[in-house]
């Protein structure tokens, strides 16, 4: 346990009712201090977090279109709506697709260039830079590149699957097809994060315990699945958490992608931000929107949760007899 | 004895494994990889110096037979880019500022003293480190139509003005330097509030630094709460600005390449620059979390 200051007990054994009273005047400074060091943060927070989000789930019991000044409560009418609606429904099965395909696919690969890449220091050093390029350039240009490697006419892509003998593809136009296509992307652009993390991982992981399985005579597979994967638990825990909520929320390659007469159709690469986005900000229903936001809330929080018990009791098992 | 040996032998088997056949397809396959991230940019640069007939021309060329900057040209007359930069710079410049301020002393604060409340309060603000913004975005515009902020910078910033994982990331960097350098101070006079500008401020340099290109990435990357909240062109963020741009010239992809190249040129400057930086003030930050 660290001691921290103020937690000390003041004054000691002194019996001296002077002295206490120093102590604790001196206490009450640090409270003081504590509490008014937090103070902006703490308004910040509730004006910037708090708030908002419970006015997310206040409104979502509402219909209100902005412009009327009347906001009937409709209580749960809403989320009942929600079930019924087509568009939601499907944005909803689309964002699920995109996130569990982006994800796993993502820490698959990375997990594989990791592991090839650990213990070869200056190739890795190399390769970090390079696979983190798409990382750091933003959303926006990546989507405008894509879309024109993916352009049916004169993309680079169908170019070099014309060596292949390959007939062109319309990988932005066949519904299914587009959404495959915004998850290579996106698998493209975040590679480099996770390889990086799991490298960040596999170095903490000590030599020994290779050397050890060596010596029993694992190796290979059987010491990635039962060293590397139990050691590196907490990181791939951490990345796919994080990851999973990203690709829940994602917004910008839809919006970027669905853009022009080359651009996916709007409904086959629907999400479920952009959906929220198209009742909130184009169709101007407040309530409904937030309702869909709420969803998106849940759908977040249930995720967490769920991915922390599985690996949870994943631990638990391997560590059993 | 036994074990020396085997130990050497491991040692031996890995130094081999790059030249086995084995070796040689993670090779290529690594090598391939990194074409495959480096490939579309060079695309994006080559297109963006072809004049229109080459841009549409079958088979695509990588090195444009009659390069020009005619695309260029016409990209910076059709939007304010270097507006845009600036946008982006000031709006990502104040975001990071706020954050780091607000982050490292309630992150102190929370790491070295015991006050009432002080968990309660502390797990609220790390409760939401994982809310999306998306999740609150409605009222969040609602508020600020209501305060008169949209379309305005004030509007732009005010999401970005606080870091619930930044918070949390200081405290645990804080909690790691020892009390005693604190309790040092106090004796030499240190005031309280001196003791986080003379003591933990310098000794966090480390990790501030690592909060700020994850603040500043981070805000830079921003696109729906700009789209939502500016109409006014002169507001634009580089990446709403692109946005709007590709919007416009849909179909015009010489053009479009060029502002994207534009867009995205300092950022790649920036990154070759301070890649180990950079590289680590994204990934370390959540791991440290």
């Amino acid at each position: 346990m660290k001691s921290e200051y103020a937690a000390r007990p003041s004054g000691g054994r002194s019996t001296s009712t002077s002295r206490s009273a120093r102590a604790s005047r001196r206490q009450l400074k640090l409270y003081l201090f504590c509490y008014l060091g937090l103070l902006p943060t703490i308004l910040l927070f509730v004006i910037l977090r708090v708030r908002p989000l419970f006015s997310t789930l206040q409104l979502s019991f509402y219909n209100w279109n902005m412009i009327k000044p009347i906001k009937p409560f409709v209580g749960f009418d809403n989320y009942r709506a929600l079930l019924k609606d087509d568009l939601f429904l499907l944005s909803l099965r689309n964002t699920t697709l995109f996130a569990f395909g982006t994800v796993i696919m993502t820490a698959v690969l990375s997990l594989a260039l990791a592991s090839a890449l650990s213990g070869r220091r200056k190739m890795s050093a190399f390769y970090q830079v390079v696979y983190f390029i798409p990382v750091v350039t933003p959303m926006v240009p990546v989507s405008i590149i894509w879309k024109w490697i993916y352009d049916p006419g004169y993309g680079l892509l169908n170019y070099i699957l014309s060596f292949f003998g390959i007939e062109p593809v319309g990988w932005l136009t066949y519904p299914n097809l587009a959404l495959f296509s915004i998850i290579v992307m996106c698998i493209w652009k975040a590679l480099g994060y996770n390889m990086v993390m799991f490298l960040v991982g596999l170095k903490a992981i000590s030599r020994q315990y290779y050397e050890a399985a060596a010596i029993d005579g694992a190796s290979g597979w059987k010491s990635f699945r039962y060293i590397t994967l139990p050691l590196l638990k907490p990181i791939i825990l951490y990345v796919l958490v994080t990851s999973t909520i990203d690709a829940f929320n994602v917004f910008t390659p839809v919006y970027v992608m669905t853009t022009g007469s080359q651009g996916a159709p709007g409904n086959a690469v629907r999400t479920l931000v952009y959906n929220m986005y198209e009742d909130g900000f184009r169709y101007f229903k407040m309530g409904y929107a937030s309702a869909q936001a709420a969803v998106l809330l849940l759908i977040v929080l249930v995720l967490t949760v769920l991915q922390f018990a599985f690996l949870r009791h994943e631990d638990t098992s391997s560590q059993g007899p | 004895m036994r074990s020396t040996a085997t130990r050497g032998d491991v040692i031996l088997r890995h130094r081999r494994a790059v030249f086995s056949p084995g070796g040689i397809a993670v090779q290529v396959i690594l090598a391939a990889g990194a074409l495959t991230m480096v490939l579309p940019f060079i695309w994006m640069l080559s297109t963006s110096f072809k004049p229109p007939a080459e841009v549409i021309s079958w088979p695509p060329r990588f090195i444009p037979l009659h390069p020009t900057v005619k695309n260029y040209v016409d990209a910076m007359k059709a939007a304010p880019f270097f507006r845009f930069f600036i946008n982006s710079f000031l709006v990502s410049g104040i975001s990071t500022l706020s954050i780091l301020l607000t982050s490292s002393f309630s992150g102190f604060l929370f790491a070295k003293y015991r006050f009432p409340g002080r968990d309660i309060i502390f797990i609220a603000i790390l409760a939401t480190a994982m809310v999306p913004f998306q999740s609150y975005m409605i009222p969040f515009y609602l508020f600020m139509r209501d305060l008169g902020w949209l379309s305005t910078y004030q509007g732009l910033v005010a999401p970005l003005l606080i870091m619930s994982f930044g918070i949390f990331f200081m405290r645990q960097n804080i909690l790691s330097i020892p009390d005693e350098l604190m309790d040092a101070a106090r004796i030499d006079g240190c005031s309280e509030f001196g003791i986080y500008t003379k003591i933990i401020l310098p000794l966090s340099k480390a990790a501030l630094s690592a909060l700020s290109i994850f603040a500043f990435r981070n805000a830079w990357s921003d696109f729906i709460w700009p789209l939502l909240i500016t109409n006014d062109i002169n507001l634009y963020t580089m990446e709403l600005g692109l946005g709007m741009f590709q919007h416009r010239f849909t179909v015009d992809y010489g053009c479009i390449t060029a502002g994207s190249v534009i867009s995205v040129a300092p950022i790649l400057v920036v990154f070759a620059v301070f890649r180990r930086n950079i590289i680590e003030g994204i990934t370390l930050t959540g791991l440290k979390g």
